[in-house]
């Protein structure tokens, strides 16, 4: 099986192309390789024909609508939703969505997951001998305020073993799920922790080959975020791409 | 006016492995109820480039009704088991295969019929978006500009009827007959 320093070869051969066609006059990738091999899941996945550019329709340029009826506030609370308190380092995560014109994203759904304190998640197939926390479920959700501001509190993930090749460990995360107000926003992505000693070792993390695109995806730790005697604060804004729709207020939302 | 900013797109990262407990909904698969009058499914299977099934993907769907609407009700998540919302959200199984229940789509603007289609899996850095077009909509499909533009692979936005209000889609991530997927450069 492959090593660790195979993997971060090739990272590392990566890097230096993206560097120089960007040196060559190309614009900097703003999103990860569809095509990573270090990434080894990418090989068989990744379509080989370049993606088609097409002009949205409406429907396209629109977005499911969601409300309160969805999602109940408390779910933006990760560690309330057990009778015990879950084990780990409590944090909030806040932060806002705008869109590529810097414009608040209003009322649409975030959806976040995570491993628990251990770096085990509540799911089947993962299997490592981490302990699961009866206390943490890792899952969360909310609505965007009208300031596009979001806010979770929860527990600090752990890093967590993964098969890419041996001894591969992900930097720790959070997942997050994302609607704007095109359907051609939708993103998901992943806020990781500023200083993880995984990053450099990491081919998911990697496979943004451009280290500023790279460094959009980390949360600023933030003291004036932290709350007395409770919890550290993150912060982590969100930039969905620029919709070329027009611009419309939601009109009659219960946001 | 202000002068314009322009802020820098977050990058995607892949939803794998481990999302399974997370964004699966509640008859997520059911944009409208097996029952409801005029009722379709659109299924099919999701390979990879060996033409193995990708077992851990999400597929979205997302269109208008009938009559061409778009839904703009509130309350996408829940299903009340009577209303359109436009929105599906399902997982492969252990065939690879999803299914969504749903009406046939009016045509929208001057594109013929279609349901947009997401993808997201494990080992995919971005998701993809792709179209599910309809096969008896010929004549709508000769004027329709993502049909056209993809020429010689259109095929593979076309679904495949299979039964009584049933309709076949299969993506394929690669290889032979890989799907065509759209950049909208929004």
């Amino acid at each position: 099986m492959t090593t660790q320093s195979e993997i971060t070869a090739e990272i590392e051969a990566a890097e230096a192309d993206a560097a120089r066609r960007v040196a060559g006059g190309e614009l900097p990738a703003l999103q990860p390789r569809l095509d990573y091999p270090a990434y080894r899941s990418t090989g068989l996945r990744h379509p080989t024909h370049e993606l088609m550019r097409a002009d949205p329709e409406e429907i396209e340029r629109v977005s499911p609508t969601f409300g309160h009826s969805d999602v109940n506030v408390l779910e933006s609370d990760l560690t309330i939703q057990h009778a015990g308190e879950p084990i780990g380092e409590r944090i909030t995560v806040s932060g806002r969505v705008l869109d590529g014109e810097g414009r608040p994203v209003r009322g649409q759904l975030i959806e976040v997951w995570q491993a628990n304190s251990a770096g085990r998640y509540v799911h089947k197939r993962d299997q490592h001998p981490a302990p699961l926390d009866p206390n943490f479920s890792g899952v969360g959700r909310a609505i965007t305020g009208d300031d596009g501001g979001y806010r979770f509190t929860t527990i600090r993930p752990g890093p967590y073993p993964w098969l890419n090749h041996v001894n591969a460990w992900r930097p720790a995360h959070i997942h997050f799920s994302l609607f704007g107000t095109a359907f051609t926003q939708r993103l998901i992505t992943q806020m990781y922790f500023p200083g993880d000693p995984l990053f450099a070792l990491d081919p998911i993390y990697q496979s943004i080959t451009d280290p500023a695109a790279r460094a959009r995806l980390l949360g600023h730790y933030t003291h004036d975020d932290s709350v007395p005697e409770f919890s550290l604060g993150y912060r982590w804004d969100i930039v969905l791409t620029g919709p070329r729709a027009t611009w419309m207020e939601a009109e009659g939302s219960d946001v | 006016m202000s002068e314009e900013l322009k802020f820098v797109q977050t990058p995607s990262q892949t939803i794998g492995p481990f999302f399974g407990f997370a964004l699966p909904i509640e008859r997520g698969e059911q944009l409208v109820p097996g029952h409801r009058a005029g009722a379709i499914r659109l299924h099919g299977t999701v390979t990879d480039g060996a033409g193995e099934p990708v077992i851990d993907a999400v597929v979205e769907a997302w269109q208008a009704d009938e009559t061409g609407a778009i839904s703009t009700e509130c309350g996408v998540l829940a299903r009340d088991g009577y209303g359109f919302t436009g929105f599906g959200r399902t997982s492969t199984n252990l065939a690879g295969a999803y299914s969504f229940t749903t009406v046939k789509p009016g045509a929208v603007g001057r594109s013929a019929p279609y349901v947009l289609i997401t993808i997201f899996a494990r080992g995919l850095t971005r998701h993809l978006f792709t179209r599910a077009y309809f096969p008896e909509d010929v004549d709508a499909h000769a004027g329709d500009a993502v049909l056209s533009a993809a020429g010689g692979r259109a095929g593979t936005l076309v679904s495949v009827a299979d039964g009584d209000g049933s309709y076949r889609f299969d993506i394929r991530l690669q290889g032979e007959n890989e799907t065509v997927y759209l950049d909208f450069d929004a």
